[in-house]
């Protein structure tokens, strides 16, 4: 039903780029007055920076916002989302650990102030979380940090429901049941039905589709920041839902290394359990394979790699094997972004360079310049600062840095975010080489197709391997299907 | 819930702790301490020390460090015996503009994200060159209400008991516990998620860096009032000391965790640390080595505290 | 709020020129004003005080270097407390020269392991570890030193204030040694590992960077140094005193910020640290010349530290 003046905010045409990344590439989207959309989609499907611009943490690029049908607000930001009733709640914990439970609950309400403000405040919180999750056991009092996860967590979605003045129109929740057992998620999916058939919106990311699907009205599917499907939630269903969600990742030629399945022989060179508790399923690594670790982002896979590079993991089978690890948030954990291409090519192997105590920068320089060319980084001096390169050139320097190692096993970090479909092909035949001559691949993707370059597949959900496929025996179905509840 | 052994309410208790323990043993070794007289000399430099380490706690609240706050209260020292006392007037204009140029580093620093150590750093010696034009050759006279209000004889105990109890309380109510005080803790805990919130993290920033200045104003004056006159090198050993006092108080260099009462009992247990030493005769070289030693304890028992708290 | 501007950063790149064209220029307004009279011994003298400002900023350049939040505050304990045991050591005896020099150097290289033990043992910041041990080191100095000003040996004193046609040698031996560390940081391992953590301390770590151990090694270094300094100005200015090291705090994060290092970390510069001495000591014989009292002197000093810092801006950290 399309009222159209029903609508508490309106997107026309928005654009969010972060460098050459495009996060949304032309999204139109209405929300309606007691509704609860549910919004779906892969990782870096550009949900999470919807939310931003909805939240007015982030600015689009070009696109109109408007707000009740009323034209355009210029220049959208938090003081105009607060102003239009609309609270969100972030994906990451946006809670200040040193402040009590009602103090976080006054930084989010500036009305409460003066005399008696604190319980005032405490009264708003624990009515909210009284109504929301009956028996939670949260004092008003206590320090947020000391709180354990999942209470922190009700307690930020109680906070985005207390309001005092300001009508609430839109409440957006992110991921809100990321670390809330099955009975306090459905305290919560209640509190939303009830909001909404109040007249209240809601917006809900889950990647638990069972949540969408009992609980919104309308469900939009996105893809590369586009929305690519949209629906009442009474014409999908759970096997419609996962087709939506990946019927649109194109499906490449596999060529001649699909169907030969290596026979796993001798001794894992490492065995890893990613959560360490007795009787959980164990990732084993055989030498010259390329391993494959699938599932829904944030789901310990890169804090599984990380821990095998920093051998924080008693890890089993040999003793520590030389390792080089190929960074997937470039930014954060993989760039030098003082240096030039060639120095942070080289810095995983300075070591072998050293002549006299000193770097030698001919040996050095030969390194960076035959990986220039083996990768093809697009650069016309290597002496020029990494930041000059695209994002993918970028990544390639990084995969020049642990190929050019010495290392025995590369870790790879969901390695190709935001790289172009070219470089992608070009560095998958470099792995399948490097991997023909011997060396040991970890290969963390989010892309389902990459996982058809592994041996061996094992998806992660929730910190725990939940499946262990062989390429013959993968599927995208099965991989969804464990990667989301119950697989 | 938790009992007495809740790690939260031991780290909380930790400095009083501290003080108790000090206190015990000056009152054992030296027992004519136990008087309002013994109590007056032990204490005498206690308040100015604890403005000063309420300034730098403001500075910390919001994650960043002071560096020049000895020289600014040398500085305020300077000017509290010549301008406040001669020329009332412009001797509060001269203090207003400090407030004023406090509440400017704040925001320079936040608007150009620059490392408040190296800033405060270069405003140190500002103040101190300041301080020598004000006054070049010690001396100076202190205001005869300032004098008036520091040697006050109260009943019971020493002015400066009173005088230290009362301050301890105001700031743990502004910061702590009025509206405003929780953005402004807030800000330094996860500043994302109150600008979020719609809050203006430059004002956060210069209100504390203000609220700083102010502190540093009432430590110079409360040092005047105590050694009569003044010298712009006088309190150059309080940056050092500030910062200590605070951290001995149960402040955290980041984070937004601090308290205004723990870094007023962190400054006390500092000065009488200190003052002791010089009590017993014993050389005051000991002074600043026990200083840090105290510290360093406190440092290592916060650790253990916080260990028990991960188990 | 957008990190800085790249037009910006490439005009920052070489900062460190501007530090000697401002000593050249303060130096030249000097001279003008007393018509030439004494334009070398002013020279002389600058290069022979900001030797000592160039060996602590050598070290604490390499601390700053490893990123926000690391500073060594603990300098100033450390040189009088190295002066301080060297020269009652050394008792004024020649033949003590060297072993007073390795247990100068001994000094500091404990203070540093200190250092980098509080780090680790209390996870407190390193402002914070430093200052506390630089409160107990301080206090074993002047218990150490019993506040008598010990003389150096003879030998030592006339090395330390030697000058041949007035250049001093100390200082070309120094200069010798800050291309030495210039050579470290640009080629050896340990520099590379330096300016990698500086940068981004994860990646270093997922570059297979032995952060740890860098950083220990840094702590300690920076201690040495101060300790050689303590050990060699002792020697310069006729014996250790109880406060020889007070200006040397503000000086070595001075001489580092004016000489072009980037306080955000990563990026360092050697020789930036002999401009920003050099300009730092005939700044003040220029006012000095001039006939401003100290408090001016201050005041500018400060001023254009201030300054430096708000032009070279900072990197966001999150």
């Amino acid at each position: 039903m399309p009222d159209h003046n029903n609508t508490i905010i309106k997107l026309d045409g928005v654009r969010k780029s972060f460098g050459a990344v495009h996060a949304l590439s032309g999204v139109d989207l209405e929300i309606r007055i007691g509704e609860a959309l549910g919004i779906v989609g892969h990782n870096g499907a550009g949900k999470s920076t919807l939310m931003h611009i909805l939240a007015g943490s982030l600015q689009a690029d070009t696109g109109s916002i408007s707000i009740h049908d009323a034209a355009p607000v210029e220049g959208y930001g938090i003081a105009e989302a607060q102003a239009a009733g609309i609270r969100t709640v972030f994906q990451e914990l946006s809670l200040c650990p040193n402040l009590t439970v009602a103090e976080n609950t006054r930084i989010m309400n500036p009305e409460i102030k003066g005399f008696n403000w604190r319980s005032r405040a405490s009264r708003q919180i624990l009515d909210k979380l009284d109504e929301i999750f009956p028996g939670h056991g949260i004092s008003a009092n206590a320090y947020v940090g000391d709180l354990p996860i999942a209470k922190r967590q009700m307690v930020e979605i109680s906070r985005a429901f207390t309001s005092i003045s300001t009508p609430l129109n839109l409440v957006i929740l992110d991921e809100p049941t990321s670390s809330l057992d099955a009975i306090v998620s459905e305290q919560l999916l209640t509190y939303v039905r009830k909001f909404t058939e109040a007249g209240g919106s809601c917006i809900l990311i889950s990647h638990l589709l069972n949540e969408i699907l009992t609980t919104t009205n309308r469900i939009i599917v996105m893809q590369d920041g586009k929305v690519v499907d949209e629906r009442a939630t009474s014409r999908f269903d759970r096997d419609s839902l996962v087709e939506a969600m990946g019927s649109v990742a194109e499906h490449e030629e596999n060529g001649d290394h699909a169907g030969k399945v290596r026979t796993r022989e001798a001794e894992p060179i490492l065995s890893v359990q990613p959560n360490e508790t007795a009787g959980d399923m164990v990732m084993e690594i055989y030498p010259g394979e390329i391993v494959g670790l699938a599932g829904l982002s944030g789901h310990g896979q890169t804090e599984t790699l990380v821990d095998i590079f920093l051998d924080k993991r008693k890890a089993g089978g040999k003793s520590r094997l030389p390792m080089a690890l190929v960074a997937g948030d470039r930014q954060v954990d993989g760039i030098f972004p003082l240096w030039s291409i060639g120095k942070n090519i080289s810095i995983a192997s300075h070591g072998e360079f050293v002549r006299f105590g000193l770097i030698d920068h001919d040996q050095e320089k030969q390194l960076a310049d035959s990986w220039k060319d083996k990768i093809g980084i697009q650069t016309p001096d290597l002496e020029n600062n990494i930041l000059s390169l695209s994002g993918g050139n970028q990544q390639k320097a990084l995969f020049a840095r642990a190929l050019g190692s010495t290392a025995e096993m590369i870790l790879m970090d969901d390695p190709m975010r935001g790289v172009d479909i070219g470089t992608k092909q070009e560095v998958y035949g470099l792995l399948r080489q490097e991997a023909a001559q011997g060396r040991t691949f970890i290969w963390y993707t989010t892309e389902m197709n990459e996982l058809e370059h592994c041996d061996h597949i094992y998806v992660f959900r929730e910190g725990n391997i939940v499946a262990n496929l062989t390429r013959n025996e993968l599927t995208e179905q099965k991989v969804l299907h464990a990667s989301f509840e119950g697989g | 819930m938790e009992g007495l052994l809740n790690p939260r309410l031991m780290r909380n208790l930790l400095p009083a702790f501290s003080l108790t323990i000090l206190l015990i043993l000056i009152f054992y070794i030296q027992p004519r301490t136990m008087s309002y007289l013994g109590l007056n000399l032990l204490l005498n430099l206690a308040l100015p020390i604890a403005f000063a380490t309420l300034a730098q706690m403001c500075v910390m609240t919001v994650n960043d460090l002071d560096l020049g706050i000895g020289s600014f209260v040398g500085f305020v020292a300077c000017v509290g015996a010549t301008f406040l006392r001669d020329t009332p007037a412009i001797g509060i204009l001269i203090l207003l503009g400090c407030v004023g140029v406090y509440a400017g580093l704040g925001a320079l620093i936040h608007q150009r994200n620059l490392p408040s150590i190296v800033v405060t750093l270069g405003m140190s010696f500002v103040w101190l060159g300041l301080a020598l034009l004000v006054l070049p050759t010690p001396g100076g006279k202190a205001p005869d209400w300032a004098r008036a209000i520091m040697t006050w004889k109260t009943p019971m105990v020493p002015f400066t008991i009173y005088a230290s109890i009362f301050v301890a309380l105001a700031v743990h109510f502004l910061l702590m516990r009025s509206a405003y005080g929780v953005v402004l803790r807030g800000a330094g805990g996860n500043p994302r998620s109150v600008e979020r919130a719609g809050w203006s993290l430059l004002r956060i920033k210069m209100a504390m860096y203000a609220l700083a200045g102010f502190f540093g104003i009432l430590s110079g004056i409360a040092l005047i009032g105590l050694t009569t006159s003044a010298d712009a090198n006088i309190a150059l050993r309080y940056t050092l000391l500030s910062i200590a006092g605070a951290i001995l108080g149960g402040g955290e260099f980041v984070g937004g965790r601090i308290s205004p009462i723990g870094a007023v009992i962190g400054a006390t247990t500092l000065t009488l640390a200190g003052s002791f030493l010089s009590f017993l005769r014993i050389s005051p070289d000991w002074q600043i080595g026990a200083q840090g030693g105290i510290l360093i304890i406190v440092l290592a028992l916060r650790v253990l505290i916080n260990r028990m708290e991960a188990k | 709020m957008n990190s800085a501007k790249p037009g910006l950063k490439h005009i920052m790149s070489a900062p460190w020129i501007w530090a000697y064209l401002a000593a050249f220029v303060v130096w030249l307004a000097t001279v003008l004003f007393t018509g030439g009279q004494g334009s070398i011994q002013i020279l002389s003298a600058a290069l022979s005080f900001a030797t000592f400002s160039v060996i602590v900023g050598i070290g604490q350049m390499y601390v700053i270097t490893l990123g926000p939040g690391n500073v060594d505050l603990s300098i100033p304990a450390t040189m009088t407390f190295a002066g301080a045991v060297s020269m009652k050591i050394m008792d004024t005896q020649d033949a003590m020269i060297v072993p007073g020099l390795l247990i100068a150097i001994g000094c500091g290289a404990a203070v540093g392991i200190f250092n980098y033990g509080l780090i680790r043992a209390l996870r407190i910041p390193p402002i914070i570890a430093t200052l506390s041990s630089s409160f107990l080191v301080q206090s074993a100095a002047i218990a150490y030193g019993r506040g008598i000003k010990i003389k150096p040996p003879p030998i030592l004193a006339d090395f330390t204030t030697w000058r041949i046609f007035d250049i001093p040698v100390l200082a070309i031996c120094v200069i010798a040694l800050a291309a030495v560390m210039s050579v470290v940081l640009h080629r050896t391992v340990f520099g590379r590992s330096v300016t990698a953590i500086g940068q981004n301390q994860r990646a270093a770590a997922l570059a297979g960077i032995p952060v740890d151990f860098i950083r220990f090694a840094t702590y300690v270094q920076s201690a040495v140094f101060a300790g050689l300094c303590g050990y060699l100005l002792s020697g310069f200015s006729g014996g250790a005193s109880l406060n020889m090291g007070a200006e040397y705090l503000l000086a070595s994060i001075a001489v580092v910020v004016i000489g072009g290092t980037s306080v955000a970390g990563g990026h360092s510069n050697v020789p930036g640290l002999w401009g920003a001495a050099l300009f730092m000591f005939l700044l003040v014989t220029m006012l000095n010349t001039y006939g401003l009292t100290a408090g001016y002197r201050l005041i500018l000093t400060g001023l254009i530290i201030v300054t430096v810092i708000t032009l070279a801006g900072g990197r966001k950290q999150e």
